[in-house]
């Protein structure tokens, strides 16, 4: 199909590129990025084209990338499907996302690999890009077939939820992956100090829950920066919630490790005090911090220790929100949220607009080694059009997810998703 | 103040100076009913309250009873192990088809922190919170009120120091909001792995020392040490705990012979608590206990639209 988006202002951070634009879209490559006075070069007239988008006022950026989300697909798909996953993604503004391997079976086989793959394909909007498990059944026992599951698409390794806590393990994983150059994802927590159902202060004290402190955390980034020094592996630390996590992280950048690190939105937009009164919505892990933390989090995006913004979108339904705080489930669904989100940071002066869009594309793509991101000729027709001055009030009864368990239901956020473009296929 | 206009007793950080003393003085009124040969008024007749309890308690349970007995209202039991949550219905369900058969009142206690604020979210009965978890115990804390209250006349400015696991106690923590509300200063005294974090921002002291902490109090409020929390490393033994932190007769003597005691019960004889002191004149413990029943009439009373002073028939 040929597409033609006009008049609207491209921004493309790894070309500097912030200008008016048209863009010509022939099946599933950019065929042109003309400036006005370029029109003439054009591949195909606005009448040969089968979709013009008139772009007038908005931006259009490399595909956004997720590379933390949580499908349900296959096990849980009460919660998440593939196909609702990839939708709510789309409408986020994800062209890619990397599902995280606790599904029920474990992602921890080649078929389940392809199946998540081949799925999302059928659908032909989102792509799914699965993170496979480090250990079968993530229960920290052994070594999953690393050079196979890379085969068949796995985009990295991760025991997510159910972190490695032998180091000796984690050391062995670390070494092995490296021999394909493979990327480790730590999910940094130690599981035993962090006997709690929120983060350790001033609110979980008063609310009478048990809590989770920062060390938790911070602990196990630190032991797995000195196992990446020790190994030379690439590891990508996942949702860094801590302002101790972002030292850590820093040190090791400054050392010149091999170190990457992802927040969520949740960690620089709320705080524990969400958790008041007892809301479940807010209850995740790792849990929401102080504004300290908040504000390190914030800086560290600035200053770019932090490389990435992904989700940990994570459905859950009522059966698992709607019950007492300590007995409901962690996790909180992002992928529809996340831009608007995102996009407070650009209107704090936290990040310029260029910045956000390679936490939100450019960067993520690079960690997990997609193709490159890239608006020029020849590149894939990878696209994302936001409309920034487009007000809008989340409600999570219309979210594509199947889920709805988000703290921001009824949020105004100022930016809009106008179309997700996969592989010149119009998503939305 | 003429009117009670609270719908449910959650916690001490929802309920006003002024509420707070409402209650006890209307406690106080209705004190004498437990005292005379038919200990029963008609005020609450044709009123049905459930006690649902998911938690063993023998005190807290036994005394919401009588007091519902007392005033005539029709009481209903369920427990975790005779209620279908044994069977697996979602504490939503249970809740849902208790509030089908139209209850007027709801006495809660749950091991989880905050499942009384959960429930009332989704009842039409008033709920009183009757202990969740670590976070609240208000009846507890308002029939402590009451019990320094008439034992020294006065709570405003008076110092009440807690000694024991603070971290794991809804009573420590309803205690520093209701005291500290009331105008009291309050002291807590612990090992450090039994005060939690942020505790001093609740309004309580942290005192360096169990000397520091006992020495100029007017009453020492002991909390109950359970065995259990040893296999979570709170602590390392009951002899350890009892050295350091123990009530004795012995040691407060030396420190502060003159200060009230204290105990939410069931006590530890030996442990936080030395018998001799336990069963001392300055212990007031039974005097929490028959406190406990006289608040909790009030509560039910005022909960049921009653005013202070119309009960007198």
């Amino acid at each position: 199909m040929r597409i033609l988006i006009e008049n609207g202002t491209v921004i493309d951070p790894q070309q500097s590129l912030d200008d008016v634009r048209n863009i010509y879209i022939d099946s599933n490559t950019i065929a042109a990025v003309l400036a006005p006075s370029e029109l003439s070069n054009a591949p195909f007239t606005r009448d040969e084209a089968e979709h013009v988008h008139d772009a007038q006022g908005q931006i259009i950026c490399p595909g956004l990338v997720d590379i933390h989300v949580h499908f349900r697909d296959p096990g849980q798909e009460y919660k998440e499907t593939i196909e609702t996953g990839c939708l709510a993604a789309a409408y986020g503004g994800f062209t890619d996302v990397c599902c995280m391997p606790n599904t029920n079976p474990i992602n921890d086989q080649p078929e389940i690999t392809k199946y998540m793959i081949e799925k999302a394909r059928s659908f032909g909007g989102t792509r799914v890009h699965p993170v496979a498990a480090i250990s079968p059944d993530s229960k920290g026992k052994g070594l999953t077939e690393m050079g196979l599951l890379l085969d068949a698409g796995a985009c990295g390794f991760s025991d997510d939820g159910q972190p490695l806590s032998d180091s000796q393990l984690m050391r062995r994983a670390m070494e092995y992956a490296r021999s394909f150059d493979a990327l480790i994802i730590s999910h940094c927590e130690d599981l035993k100090l962090a006997a709690g159902v929120m983060n350790e202060g001033i609110i979980s004290t008063r609310l009478g829950l048990a809590g989770i402190p920062n060390a938790a955390e911070s602990v196990m980034v630190m032991r797995d920066i000195a196992l990446c020094e020790l190994t030379g592996v690439r590891l990508h630390i996942a949702h860094v919630s801590t302002a101790q996590s972002v030292e850590a992280i820093k040190f090791a950048k400054d050392k010149g490790l091999p170190v990457t690190a992802e927040t969520a939105p949740h960690y620089f937009t709320l705080t524990d005090s969400a958790v008041l009164e007892y809301d479940t919505h807010a209850k995740m892990n790792p849990p929401l911090r102080t504004e300290t933390d908040r504000e390190a989090i914030r800086n560290a995006l600035a200053e770019g220790v932090i490389d990435a913004i992904a989700t940990d979108h994570a459905p859950h339904s009522e059966l698992e929100k709607n019950v007492p705080f300590d007995q409901a489930a962690n996790g909180i669904i992002g992928l529809e949220t996340s831009l608007a989100l995102g996009l407070k940071l650009v209107h704090d002066k936290v990040l310029t607009l260029s910045q956000l869009i390679e936490k939100m594309s450019i960067n993520p793509a690079k960690i997990v080694k997609m193709p490159e991101k890239r608006i020029a000729k020849t590149y894939p027709a990878d696209l994302t059009i936001i409309d920034l001055s487009m007000k809008q009030t989340f409600s999570a009864k219309m979210f594509k997810s199947k889920s709805r368990n988000t703290p921001f239901d009824d949020w105004t956020c100022m930016g809009k998703v106008i179309q997700t473009i996969v592989d010149g296929r119009l998503c939305l | 103040m003429d009117h009670f206009h609270q719908k449910h007793i959650l916690d001490m950080a929802s309920l006003s100076k002024q509420e707070i003393d409402y209650i006890i003085k209307t406690a106080t009124t209705l004190k004498d009913i437990s005292e005379r040969p038919i200990k029963k008024v008609p005020t609450l007749r044709g009123k049905s309250i459930i006690h649902f309890f998911h938690e063993p308690s023998t005190r807290t349970r036994t005394s919401f009873e009588i007091a519902a007995k007392r005033m005539s209202a029709d009481t209903f039991s369920i427990s975790a192990s005779s209620s279908s949550m044994t069977k697996g219905e979602t504490l939503l369900d249970t809740v849902n088809t208790l509030q089908a058969m139209n209850p007027d009142i709801i006495v809660m206690r749950h091991s989880s922190s905050g499942v009384p604020h959960f429930v009332s979210k989704h009842l039409n009965a008033s709920v009183i919170n009757a202990g969740d978890g670590m976070h609240a115990h208000p009846t507890q804390c308002l029939l402590d009120l009451m019990t320094v209250s008439e034992a020294l006349g006065r709570i405003k400015g008076l110092k009440l120091t807690i000694v024991g696991d603070i971290f794991h106690s809804r009573v420590a923590r309803s205690n520093i909001i209701g005291f500290t509300k009331m105008g009291a200063k309050v002291t807590v005294a612990a090992p450090c792995t039994m005060i939690p974090q942020g505790i001093d921002k609740m309004g309580a002291h942290v005192a360096r020392t169990f000397e520091d902490a006992v020495t100029n109090a007017d009453i020492v409020m002991a909390l109950r040490i359970q065995k259990e929390r040893q296999s979570n490393f709170f602590f390392p033994s009951e002899r350890e705990y009892a050295n350091f932190f123990g009530l004795t007769y012995e040691r407060l003597k030396s420190m502060n012979k003159n200060a009230f005691i204290m105990h939410p019960g069931p006590i530890n004889r030996g442990v936080e608590l030395s018998s001799d002191l336990a069963d001392s004149p300055q212990s007031l413990i039974m005097k929490q206990v028959s406190n406990g029943l006289a608040i909790r009439m009030a509560l039910l009373y005022l909960l049921m639209g009653g005013t202070r002073n119309a009960h007198s028939n």
